[in-house]
């Protein structure tokens, strides 16, 4: 977050703050976020928020966990171990598949929790945001838009939501 | 009711509506007295079934039923049925979502639960089942001084890293979905000491847009990989069975048939949580008749499914022509067991036949009385797949029949005292239905966007 005062403008419904949303990101201001108390369908463009490259990171988790938990099985059963059961051959890639699906899938749930976490830079107790008066109500029924951009003031908000009637416009910080 | 779950309405009062409705049973009331006499006796069960264990580890597997020919008794049944519960859980919440069914927002957080705390109970029973488990910790693989790995052909080793997978996956599943409402939790708070451990729990989520999209798109990857990360541990107990060279149990049939039953008496408990909670929490606005409609029609189509599972079973080991495994199929039905093996085919198949009326789907006691037969058979068919296989082996002079003992059965008993303090804490601490995505339905449903 850059030292610019945080903007809030809070509204009742959340087609409103689609379009309020669309508007700032049509204005061309830079750091806009939104608070929200569910996922929006449509969100993320109308802020113009670029798609998440997460699930490319639980692709490379998943593949990791596959080769860590195959290798572990084959450098286990055929160098560090080698046991003949049953006449089948130490390399027994069928059988080794088994553990090493469930590791892929371990791989990449844990390589896409780790990466929410690294990318929402959650935990995070505070956050300046929380400041602000009514902001509880984020999580449950009203929905903030939030501009943190030095260019942007009270009135030129104001002014950009012209017609659509924010419960009220807030500066934090 | 129903009308109340679907109608758009004013959104900004609904969706107040809704959080109200699930969070102040945890916020604002003092627990009731049938909450606090629930509380209790769970947790007297609970400390029957430490007891139960205690004395297990003391004194041995020889306190259950188990002799040399039935080797695998009571501890494998009930660690196949929990792990089915357990499966159902994360399998419905997340095929659910990805088939965008809007009824899912309200029975997903508790049927998550639901399969955390089956789990749990159930990854138990195999250890206690050991004989040596304080010798649990050898499944794992770490470099020791031994210098031993795991058997990794052995479908016991499958069976760890299923479950263990299969437990740090639903437990990661269900929270990153309980974060959004611990939140909402923080934020209706009146106590300091509850906005201070719900807004630790909730990680400082904000509802910054940027987080619900990378919330949203780790959640659904998740839910894709729940599916095939779901069969395949069902599939794997499956296999334990299958893959061993006994007559009833050596069928290519059995993964699948695992997962269906699996799912099978998931839901069936499923309906019976939904049931109570809908009574004990005030849920009627949420859960609805709508819920226990489709929930009844697939218990009905599963059972369906089963009857085809149990009729190729039967099919095979005829067509087949191998004695043994026709001598396992004439002992199901004319042995000592048949009349347990009635029963189950009863409870799995008769039962559910019920469900074909939708006044019957929705009329809540004849739903929980088949919801509670369906997990009662399916409990009789696994031990009863462990007790005909392993009484009729291969060898006439090693038939035994399984008696099972106090012990096995006050095991079996008290584990539910655990699951149901569990799922009691649960209810009282935390929001039972998951509240941003029911409001996010309603705003979809409306229309508004």
């Amino acid at each position: 977050m850059s030292a610019a005062p945080l903007l809030l403008a809070e509204f009742r419904d959340p087609a409103t703050l689609l379009d309020a949303a669309r508007r700032a990101r049509d204005a061309g201001w830079r750091d806009i976020d939104a608070h929200v108390p569910f996922a929006i369908e449509g969100l993320p463009e109308a802020l113009g928020l670029p798609p998440t490259r997460l699930r490319l990171g639980m692709l490379g988790g998943g593949l990791a966990g596959f080769l860590l938990a195959y290798g572990l099985q084959w450098y286990s059963a055929v160098l560090a171990y080698p046991l003949d059961s049953g006449g089948r051959p130490l390399h027994s890639w069928p059988a080794f598949l088994v553990p090493a699906f469930e590791a892929m899938v371990l791989g990449a749930v844990l390589a896409g929790v780790v990466g929410f976490l690294l990318a929402t830079g959650l935990p995070r107790l505070h956050h300046p945001v929380f400041a602000a008066h009514g902001f509880e109500r984020a999580s449950q029924d009203r929905f903030f838009l939030a501009i943190a951009d030095p260019a942007v003031d009270a009135a030129r908000l104001a002014a950009l939501l012209d017609g659509l009637g924010p419960l009220s416009i807030r500066e934090v910080g | 009711m129903s009308a109340a779950a679907t109608e758009p309405g004013p959104p900004s009062a609904s969706h107040a509506g809704v959080i109200g409705l699930v969070a102040d049973p945890v916020l604002g009331r003092p627990a009731s007295r049938r909450w606090w006499i629930a509380f209790l006796l769970a947790g007297l069960v609970t400390l029957g079934f430490l007891g139960c264990i205690t004395w297990v580890l003391v004194a041995g597997i020889g306190l259950y039923g188990n002799n040399t020919t039935v080797v695998w008794g009571f501890p494998i049944a009930n660690y196949v049925w929990w792990i089915g519960i357990g499966n159902a859980g994360t399998l419905i919440s997340a095929l659910l979502l990805l088939t965008r069914q809007p009824w899912r927002a309200a029975i997903n957080r508790f049927a998550e639960a639901m399969t955390l705390f089956a789990a749990s109970i159930a990854g138990l029973f195999p250890i206690l089942h050991l004989g040596r488990p304080y010798r649990a910790y050898w499944l794992a693989p770490y470099p020791n001084s031994m210098e031993l790995w795991p058997q990794w052909r052995s479908a016991l080793v499958w069976d760890f890293a299923a479950i263990a997978s299969y437990l740090i996956f639903s437990f990661l599943f269900w929270y990153l979905g309980l974060i959004p409402d611990l939140a909402t939790l923080r934020d209706r708070a009146r106590s300091r000491g509850a906005r201070l451990a719900y807004g630790v729990l909730a990680f400082g989520w904000r509802g910054s847009a940027r987080h619900w999209q990378r919330h949203d798109a780790v959640y659904r990857a998740m839910a894709a990989l729940a599916v095939p990360l779901v069969v395949s541990v069902h599939s794997v107990v499956g296999l334990d069975f299958a893959a061993s060279l006994m007559p009833g149990w050596q069928e290519s049939i059995f993964p699948p048939y695992f997962v269906v039953g699996a799912l099978f008496s998931g839901f069936a408990m499923v309906v019976t949580l939904a049931v109570i909670l809908r009574w004990g929490l005030g849920l009627q606005a949420l859960i609805t008749d709508r819920h226990f409609d489709a929930m009844g029609k697939v218990i009905l189509a599963a059972a369906w499914v089963m009857s085809l599972s149990y009729l190729t079973e039967w099919f095979m080991a005829w067509y087949g022509g191998d004695p043994a495994e026709r001598g396992v199929l004439r002992f199901q039905f004319t042995g000592p067991y048949a009349p347990l093996y009635a029963a189950m085919l009863a409870c799995n198949l008769l039962a559910p036949q019920l469900l074909w009326w939708r006044r019957l789907r929705t009329n809540l006691p004849v739903l929980l009385g088949v919801a509670v037969l369906v997990n009662v058979g399916m409990w009789l068919e696994r031990i009863l797949i462990i007790w005909n296989t392993l009484s009729h082996g291969y060898l006439p002079s090693m038939r035994r029949l399984f008696q099972p003992t106090l012990w096995d059965w006050l095991t079996l008993a008290t584990s539910f005292g655990l699951f149901a303090l569990l799922f009691l804490c649960f209810v009282r601490l935390l929001p039972a239905v998951a509240m941003h995505d029911v409001n996010k339905q309603r705003h979809e449903q409306g229309g508004a966007a």
